[in-house]
């Protein structure tokens, strides 16, 4: 019921002429594609038209701090557009459900995110398991947040969540907690991608504490206004905008506080490819595809990675001294 | 009767499919919202999938007796030509907006995409010896030079695991399907071993026998 009440507050018309970015991007796509075939055909040496804008010259360009609160933004800080909700819905790499991205939302149609308990135990002083009613009573707000794909795409996203310090306040980590450990659901009955024996299920993420409690990491519960669609992990998951999507985990079960650095999924598969940090970095390559460039979803050309993806300026400091090339 | 050629009507059917599939949801916007990926990932698997059906044609003989697929071989092969060419200009053009130096630069250092030029550099003399003249003329070597396709279809396997993420040794993450692809083209290779060819057609050959006694034997 409150869950309803509290998404309610922000009508998704406030926030972004949705439908008119859909049909305006969808014309571009579009003409971008046939344009691009005309231009394969002659050979021209570089494809103009929509490129980077606003990502600036330099990988180190850092925009505005990102706001509190982006109620009403269509857009990040940098001017980038909003992707379409039906971009964001359909695009998924959820695994649990399918590994084709666009197979995922119609697996994920009948998932049953109500009722929904996270527990939240390990170091602190107050372990206990929330509701998500309970969660949402945290103060949700709106961030924009680019979201940048290990795969090298990416999205703008208009999120609706919580910070996760808020959280970790109310459960109060002892001393001894380095590490934020977080799990997803893992059942069977409901995602038939658990069955596959290839994979370390369930799904594990990590953050150190000070990442965790940073003003930018948050546990989305919506999007566009909307509570969060199943395929983008309702009721709740992770948004750490700094690092590679597969650190936002989805479908929250279980948030443990540790000394230890938490086995997290990717890391388990392929150490050596997928770091515990992933933080965006156009400098370390991923050993066997670049990430200087990425896709944004929507436009024809690559356009620059940036460092941090963009949020270096409140981040960078979690990484003073660091070796970012040893640490990836 | 007997000359309609309805298994060549069929190869050039199945030939043009992937293309027109892939130019249907194109139109009917059914190419995920990053569609370049998706024309590029469904161009090389169909470059893939019609190299495997070249490479199968020899053990199929061998395993059937059936002569007729012999002469199927070339078109199966200019359709993984075919796609394979089409799956680079993807990558090149569409993917890198034909940016040389960061073509170059990918070509040269990240292991799949040297994997797949390499793949890609040994497919193409055999497109262009693959015409009626290049065979009457270069005859013993002509023969020597499309073996070069074997190293290829491995080389192709090696691009497609390192191009999706997972681990193939310790059998992790998404390794399923190039590791299906993987063993068919191992195991049609290893059908062209000498001893393994004899024992297939002995093999054959036994069932034949078989059969043909059994009819009698009914008769
Ligand atoms: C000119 C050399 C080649 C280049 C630069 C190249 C490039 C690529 C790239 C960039 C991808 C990954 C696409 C993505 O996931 O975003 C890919 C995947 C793939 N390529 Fe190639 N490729 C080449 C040659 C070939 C050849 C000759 C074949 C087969 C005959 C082939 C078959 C495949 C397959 C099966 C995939 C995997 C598609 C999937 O993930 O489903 N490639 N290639």
């Amino acid at each position: 019921m409150e869950q309803k009440l509290k998404h309610v507050d922000i009508p998704s018309s406030e926030i972004t002429p949705e439908s008119l970015y859909l049909s305006r991007r969808d014309w571009l796509k579009v003409m971008g594609i046939v344009s691009a075939g005309a231009l394969l055909a002659a050979c021209a040496p570089k494809l103009s038209g929509i490129t980077a804008t606003g990502s600036g010259s330099s990988p180190e360009t850092q925009g505005a701090p990102v706001p509190d609160n982006a109620h009403g933004q269509t857009a990040d800080e940098f001017g980038n557009p909003l992707n379409t909700f039906d971009e964001i819905a359909n695009y998924n790499n959820y695994y649990e459900f399918s590994t084709a991205k666009d197979a995922v939302a119609s697996l994920a149609a009948d998932f049953k995110s109500t009722p929904w308990a996270v527990e939240v135990d390990g170091l602190v002083q107050n372990p206990r398991t929330w509701s998500l009613d309970e969660l949402l009573r945290f103060e949700q707000k709106e961030r924009v947040y680019r979201l940048r794909c290990v795969e090298a795409w990416s999205m703008v996203i208009p999120w609706t969540g919580f910070q996760l310090s808020d959280l970790l306040a109310e459960a109060a980590p002892m001393a001894s907690a380095k590490y934020v450990e977080f799990t997803t659901l893992m059942d069977e009955e409901q995602m038939p991608g658990v069955g596959s024996r290839f994979y370390p299920w369930p799904y594990t993420e990590g953050l150190r504490l000070d990442e965790a409690m940073h003003r930018l990491t948050i546990l989305a519960t919506g999007l566009y206004g909307k509570p969060l669609p199943n395929q983008d992990g309702a009721p709740l998951r992770l948004v750490v905008p700094w690092k590679y999507g597969f650190k936002s985990i989805k479908a929250i079960v279980r948030i443990r506080l540790t000394e230890e650095r938490p086995q997290t999924f990717w890391n388990t598969i392929a150490p050596d490819e997928y770091g515990f940090y992933s933080n965006v970095n156009p400098e370390v390559d991923h050993p066997r595809w670049s990430q200087a460039t990425e896709r944004r979803i929507g436009e024809l050309s690559r356009r620059d990675t940036l460092m941090f993806n963009g949020y270096g300026g409140e981040v960078a400091g979690l990484y003073a001294g660091m070796d970012l090339s040893i640490n990836y | 009767m007997r000359h309609f050629p309805w298994l060549r009507i069929l190869v050039h059917i199945i030939g043009w499919l992937p293309l027109a599939k892939l130019i249907f949801d194109f139109a009917a916007h059914n190419l995920t919202v990053n569609p370049i990926q998706e024309i590029e990932q469904r161009l090389g698997r169909a470059a893939l999938y019609f190299l495997a059906a070249a490479l199968a044609i020899t053990p199929v003989h061998t395993l059937t007796g059936w002569r007729s697929v012999l002469p199927r071989r070339r078109a199966l092969g200019l359709y993984a030509f075919f796609y394979a060419s089409l799956h680079f200009l993807t990558f090149a053009g569409l993917d890198y907006g034909f940016n040389l130096a960061q073509i170059l630069d990918l070509v040269t250092t990240k292991p799949y995409i040297i994997a797949g030029t390499l793949a890609f550099s040994l497919l193409v003399p055999l497109a262009v010896t693959s015409f009626d003249y290049f065979i009457r003329r270069m005859k013993k070597n002509w023969k020597r030079l499309h073996r070069l396709v074997y190293p290829a279809g491995l080389i192709v396997i090696v691009h497609f695991v390192w191009a999706r993420k997972g681990n193939l040794f310790q059998l992790q993450g998404d390794v399923l399907q190039p590791l299906l692809w993987g063993l068919l083209v191992v195991f049609l290779l290893i059908l062209r071993i000498p001893a393994a060819r004899k024992w297939v057609s002995g093999l054959r050959q036994s069932i034949m026998g078989r059969r043909r006694a059994q009819t009698h034997a009914e008769k």
